[in-house]
């Protein structure tokens, strides 16, 4: 029950969804839009799950006093804020004019913005590291990130304006990312696929078995 | 309550932005908002997004969609640890649906169209493209071909094998470099977002 039942439903679902990609007739493009809907409904109850474990782990900080416990009460307070106004607004919980659009767009965009604003700086850090020209290899790195940051700002245009038109630094940018870089991304997309479908194929006739833990 | 507004969302990106001198109780406290409002948005989004609009959208639900529901609760069952491996099987059934999705997909999208992409005539039947297209058609063919024979690891990098490889390398590093610049370059526009949101709506030192 607890390791053959799992495998059963991944062989079943892997197989109908396979199917359906050559036989798109009934009943594979019934099973498949169940399926799709089943997966959308199932996703929404895993970010519950999550949403929920980050509660109860959260509460349990608070009665077991640790340390910090205060940030775990302000998560509980923000969350069910947002939650309480969700339901309340209804359908038109994002509408303009909302408390759950105005929380969304002065509390969860600015903090969410200013987070990935910082890798920025943790970024710079992790380029002096990385772009040292110790080889061919890193130097390649460093020229091809140089020429199309450069490339993509008004003082690159500025540095190479006596060049003539075609030949200045955002052209060069431009053709980095047209060409060697598609190239490059052609054969990590090429590398990814093959190795998905590998796995996949594993996944669904059941010899691959890590995504279910152990007994 | 715009000013309210503008006070709030200053005090909080200058709680994130605090993160740099070091770890302080601002910071922990703008990020656990973040954290229970991000959590709050998702969870109210995917009720009235996902099941509000297949249940009670005024139309009759497929009462097949129960099944999915059926699911979800069991996926739910893994708070309670004694019965939480019956949260598997809705485990099981995700990975199946995207094994069998990627399966495909992949092999279409990233494997056939890809090639399909790379395998391209030089010049059209009037001879009509240009000399910078078609160098960069060759460009593109030698960098994918040989960063593939990069990422073959049956046989031993040697000879021609080994050159070949050598060259893809150079191609995946250039594509990194690329790639890296250009994630530089869009934390850098977030950054100066916020800093001109700081210093124009907040400061009102730009106008």
């Amino acid at each position: 029950m607890r390791r053959e039942v799992p495998l059963f439903i991944t062989l079943i679902v892997g197989v109908v969804f396979v199917l359906q990609y050559f036989i798109p007739h009934y009943p594979f493009n019934r099973m498949n839009g169940w399926f799709s809907d089943w997966f959308s409904i199932v996703a929404a109850f895993a970010i519950w799950l999550g949403a929920l474990n980050l509660l109860k782990i959260s509460f349990m900080k608070i009665i077991n006093r640790k340390s910090d416990w205060f940030y775990a009460l302000v998560i509980i307070l923000s969350f069910g804020l947002m939650v309480t106004v969700g339901f309340a607004g209804g359908e038109a919980y994002r509408e303009p004019g909302t408390v759950f659009s105005w929380l969304y767009d002065h509390v969860y965009t600015p903090l969410s913005a200013t987070m990935f604003a910082i890798l920025a700086f943790f970024v710079a850090s992790a380029s002096y590291r990385a772009f040292r020209a110790r080889n061919l290899e890193a130097s390649l790195l460093l020229g091809a990130a140089f020429f199309v940051m450069l490339g993509r700002v008004p003082i690159g245009d500025w540095l190479t304006s006596f060049l003539p038109e075609g030949y200045r630094l955002p052209q060069l940018a431009t053709w980095i990312m047209n060409f060697p870089q598609t190239a490059g991304q052609r054969a990590i997309m090429i590398g990814i696929a093959l190795g998905l479908v590998s796995t996949s194929l594993r996944i669904i006739l059941g010899i691959e078995r890590s995504h279910l833990g152990s007994e | 309550m715009d000013h309210f507004a503008v006070w709030i969302a200053a005090f909080l990106t200058m709680g994130i932005v605090s993160f740099l001198y070091k770890d302080n109780p601002w910071y922990k406290l703008s990020e656990a908002i973040f954290v229970g409002i991000s959590a709050g948005y998702w969870f109210i989004a995917l009720f009235w997004d996902s099941i509000y609009s297949k249940f009670w959208l005024g139309k009759e639900a497929d009462p097949f969609l129960w099944v999915g529901v059926f699911l979800g609760v069991l996926m739910l069952l893994r708070l309670i640890p004694k019965i939480g491996w019956i949260s598997r099987w809705p485990l099981a059934f995700i990975v199946g649906c995207t094994s069998g999705l990627y399966l495909i997909n992949f092999l279409a999208s990233n494997l056939m169209r890809q090639v399909q992409a790379t395998i391209q005539p030089l010049f059209g039947p009037d001879f009509g493209a240009s000399l910078y297209a078609a160098v960069g058609s060759i460009v593109i063919v030698v960098g994918t071909f040989s960063g593939l024979v990069y990422f073959f690891f049956s046989k031993e990098h040697k000879g021609a094998f080994g050159a070949t490889a050598k060259l893809g390398i150079w191609f995946i590093m250039i594509t990194f470099g690329a790639s890296f610049g250009y994630t530089v370059m869009s934390r850098m526009s977030l950054l100066i977002g916020r800093i001109d949101f700081l210093l124009t709506d907040w400061l009102g030192l730009i106008r």
